[in-house]
């Protein structure tokens, strides 16, 4: 056993890691399930979508051959229509909620309906939003991932100048970093990326880490207002023993490779367990597979009834191969010369409900040794609460703590999305990062323009870290 | 079971289906398809002058995901040689003597171009001609089809014309493209005709490319007016039967019923308000011959549920139900009701009540699914609500009578009743 990468030939790996939700193949495809659609009033699948967006509307517009309509439809709700269309747990949200569930109908397929006027926008780079005139103020954005650039996007629209201030050297923040590669490709984040940046107004600088290489002080000082939207990214840790072995990894970074370094590059072991049953943890225990380890088990506290994840992500890590262990808490990571050999786990009971209405795990005392070479830890993120403190905005825990309408402790500061929320998904920070941009703005006309400064040189030394 | 077995004037067919007169009974090819896919009878294809056609021909009118609601066309009478119809039609007969033959006819504007063509068809053996004083465009230019159904007074003079020479039956097919089809049809029977057929095309444009900007059908560059036909005109054409079946004069003659009938409930429709027979053109023409099989299959089911033993007991039926406005019963008062377990909560009712009609349904905001009551005080029974409602039995309209008694419009005002408030 060992954990070693180049496991698989390349047509494999492109077999392995193509689009999970392809779009439809052809317009009269698309036009079949446009037509199903019942054009609903104050429709439920508009209302479940954390953006709202107005999806009868643009199916509509599908229907009746306008994709241009249908693209801006999507995209003034929510920027990063074309990524959600791939990442959002639709079945959840707009589709779970769609009315043919009711008359235990298929539900409308809308994010792949969704796909088809945002990627012909893209692809034809359709400039469907224009500034309004350069109002002369300026903000300061932390963080180019979602939230970041959902505000970015609208306070541009409204002829701000917006400096996004980036710590990777891409941009798009976990929907490029940490999201499964068979949903949404690195590429088509990048794509994705350039289209919203290309309504001008904003200009990102990749490498720049707040508290590290510039300071909220500065940004607060020199910008009339700044958004803080540098999500969470930390994974918690177990706290048992063995978890700095070879071979334990934590699913961000796993995922993280992935998606940087290439599918081929990428060590799996041939026997991997999987801690957690969230997203994350259904991300990399497919991708495990699909990098080809021999046997993958997700080990899980609780139940399928409480688990994070939808069922429909379980049936993809199902349909994968993957062991599932309900009611297996980790208890110790065994290895031998330094490296995983096995985990040990124990059996767990539902007890009665916690504080959230979930039942709570209880130990039984009786192990079990699942027989592995590499371990990953899928248990959650933690917010990056080094920052936040450095930051010296409020907060709880190491989430920014925030007002209805995004504002932080610091006047003129605001923040949204993981950084505040903990870590929900891309759809939900876009929001917040709309949310933001509208209290941003006003809260700017309600200040006095400040002198005309040029953006920050991160060349020259932040002496206020 | 149910016999579907029909007499039209003397003319017998195993079904009260027949072909309309197009491209699908043309030839011999297509007709002894029909004739073994199992058509009742056929209305052969106009025979008449010779004339050369045009490319394209048609166009139609998809709707909501669905192709050729309504199909219009260009093409104009038999384009084929006179004899070679008749010998085909003579060989059709031969074949399947049980089947009606009945010949379209359009001859030239004068008494004996139609006395010669009569002789002629005549003799192939057919069971019956179909005057064709209908098709909209290009004959018309020529004097011929709707520019005779058009004016009575020709009509009279060309039905008397047919009659001198004809010895089979005679049916006339009436025009749409009038304001009303009566009075052409009462000139028909007055003439002699002793079947009407309706509705021959309506004039139409189906559309416009919105690239070339050019309507269709394009033919090189240039659109003409077409008839319409299809599922889209068949209210239109119920309207127009019904017409005729009412009339005093024209609901002598049998009809043939035509327009959009696609399927076994379209034909009833028709025979119930007066049609002894249906012809198909439209259906056929998208799906083919093998449609006959559940159009006999249905109206045989659909008559053995309601105790019809033969279709003449209950063509004419629905004739005396349609009445003036003014005769309709102004306390009859319906309010719809909607089923909560069936509702789906997609909110049609709601927006369509309240933006269009009486804004007499109620909701209540809920996330994601609102919950929709009827106001019954404000409900007018218009049927919208029921109409647009995606789930069949969800909404159902409830009688709550106004008063006991029948009371009309004209009663209504003698009595000075008082008129709504809101």
């Amino acid at each position: 056993m060992a954990i070693i990468d180049q496991r698989l030939t390349p047509d494999e790996y492109a077999a392995n890691f193509r689009d999970i939700h392809p779009p439809f193949e052809t317009r009269d495809a698309a036009l079949v399930e446009a037509n199903r659609c019942l054009f609903c009033y104050d429709a439920p699948c508009t209302k479940s979508c954390p953006t709202g967006i107005d999806v009868p509307k643009f199916i509509k517009q599908i229907a009746t051959d306008d994709l241009r309509g249908a693209a801006r439809t999507i995209f003034i709700s929510n920027i990063m229509g074309g990524g959600c269309s791939r990442v959002c747990p639709v079945e959840k949200l707009c589709e779970g909620a769609c009315v043919y569930n009711l008359m235990e109908e298929a539900p409308i397929s809308i994010a792949r309906l969704q796909r088809l006027p945002t990627d012909e926008a893209m692809q034809r780079k359709w400039p469907l939003f224009t500034r309004k005139a350069a109002t002369g103020r300026r903000v300061a954005v932390v963080g180019a991932g979602p939230a970041g650039l959902s505000a970015a996007h609208v306070l541009s629209r409204e002829g701000i100048d917006v400096t996004i201030y980036e710590k990777e050297a891409r941009g798009g923040g976990l929907m490029t970093y940490g999201v499964a590669a068979y949903k949404v490709t690195p590429g088509y984040c990048a794509e994705e990326l350039d289209y919203i940046l290309s309504l001008g107004g904003i200009s990102v600088k990749y490498g720049i880490e707040l508290g590290k290489d510039i300071s909220l002080a500065r940004l607060h000082d020199e910008y009339d207002a700044v958004f803080l939207a540098f999500g969470v990214g930390l994974a918690r840790r177990l706290d048992i023993p063995g978890e700095d072995l070879d071979g334990v990894v934590n699913a961000l970074q796993f995922i993280y490779d992935i998606r940087t370094v290439g599918y081929p590059a990428v060590p799996v072991g041939d026997k991997v367990a999987v801690i957690g049953m969230g997203m994350t943890a259904i991300d990399a225990a497919t991708q495990a597979r699909r990098l080809g380890a021999g046997e993958v088990t997700l080990v899980y506290r609780r139940t399928e009834a409480e688990m994070p994840c939808t069922q429909k992500e379980l049936e993809i890590a199902r349909l994968d191969g993957c062991r599932i262990h309900w009611l297996a808490a980790p208890q110790t990571v065994i290895g031998a010369d330094g490296r995983v050999t096995g985990l040990l786990c124990e059996r767990m009971e539902l007890g009665p409900p916690d504080g959230s209405g979930r039942r709570t795990p209880q130990a039984t005392g009786e192990t079990f040794l699942l027989d592995v070479d590499m371990v990953i830890k899928a248990t959650g993120q933690m917010p990056f609460e080094e920052m936040v403190l450095g930051a010296g905005v409020g907060h709880r825990g190491g989430k920014v703590s925030v007002d209805g309408a995004g504002a932080t402790s610091l006047r003129g500061v605001f923040a949204g999305g993981d950084c505040v929320n903990g870590g929900k998904e891309v759809v939900d920070a876009v929001q917040a990062g709309k949310l933001s941009a509208a209290a941003i703005l006003e809260y700017i006309q309600s200040q006095a323009p400040r002198p005309a400064v040029g953006p920050i040189d991160p060349s020259i030394p932040d002496h206020t870290v | 079971m149910a016999s579907l077995y029909t007499n039209y004037l003397g003319i017998s067919s195993p079904n009260p289906f027949w072909l309309a007169s197009a491209p699908p009974t043309d030839k011999l090819v297509n007709v002894l398809r029909a004739f073994e896919a199992g058509w009742g009878g056929v209305v052969w294809k106009t025979l008449g002058s010779q004339i050369k056609n045009v490319s394209s021909r048609y166009s139609a009118v998809d709707y909501h995901g669905s192709r050729v609601m309504g199909l219009n066309n260009i093409e104009l009478i038999s384009d084929r040689p006179l004899e070679l119809n008749l010998r085909e039609i003579k060989e059709c007969i031969r074949l399947f003597p049980d089947r009606a033959m009945i010949v379209s006819l359009m001859a030239d504007n004068d008494r004996e171009s139609w006395h010669e063509l009569i002789h002629k068809v005549e003799d192939t053996g057919a069971h019956g001609l179909e005057l064709n004083f209908g098709c909209p465009h290009g004959m018309t230019e020529r004097g011929m089809g709707a520019a005779v159904g058009q004016d009575p007074a020709i009509a009279r003079l060309v039905t008397e014309w047919v009659m001198e020479a004809a010895s089979i039956p005679v049916i006339t097919k009436l025009t749409p493209n009038v304001h009303s089809v009566v009075p052409t049809g009462r000139a028909a029977v007055e003439a002699g005709s002793q079947g009407l057929s309706l509705i021959n095309t309506i004039q139409s444009v189906t559309g416009v490319d919105l690239d070339t900007f050019i309507p269709n059908p394009n033919v090189g560059g240039k659109s003409t007016f077409g008839g319409y036909c299809g599922p889209a005109v068949k209210p239109i054409a119920l309207k127009m039967l019904t017409t005729i079946a009412q009339d005093p004069i024209t609901r002598k003659a049998p009809i043939s019923g035509i327009g959009g009938i696609s399927t076994w409930k379209d034909a009833a429709e028709f025979m119930l308000l007066g049609a002894t027979t249906v012809q198909v053109c439209t259906a056929v023409m998208k799906h083919g011959f093998r449609i006959i099989e559940g159009l006999c299959e249905g109206l045989s089911n659909w008559m053995d549920e309601k105790g019809f033993r033969q279709t003449t007991d209950f063509i004419g039926l629905s004739v005396p139900t349609l009445t003036q406005w003014e005769e309709l019963d102004l306390n009859y008062h319906i309010v719809a009701r909607i089923d909560p377990d069936k509702c789906i909560h997609c909110g049609l009712c709601y927006i369509a009540c309240e933006d269009a009609s009486h804004q007499s349904i109620g909701i209540e905001y809920g996330n994601p699914y609102n919950t929709y009551t009827i106001k019954e005080d404000e409900c007018v029974g218009c049927n919208l609500c029921k109409l647009v409602c995606p789930v069949e039995g969800c909404i159902t309209m409830v009688e709550q009578r106004a008063g006991p008694d029948y009371l009309n419009w004209k009663e209504f005002q003698k009595r000075g009743l008082p008129l709504n408030d809101h």
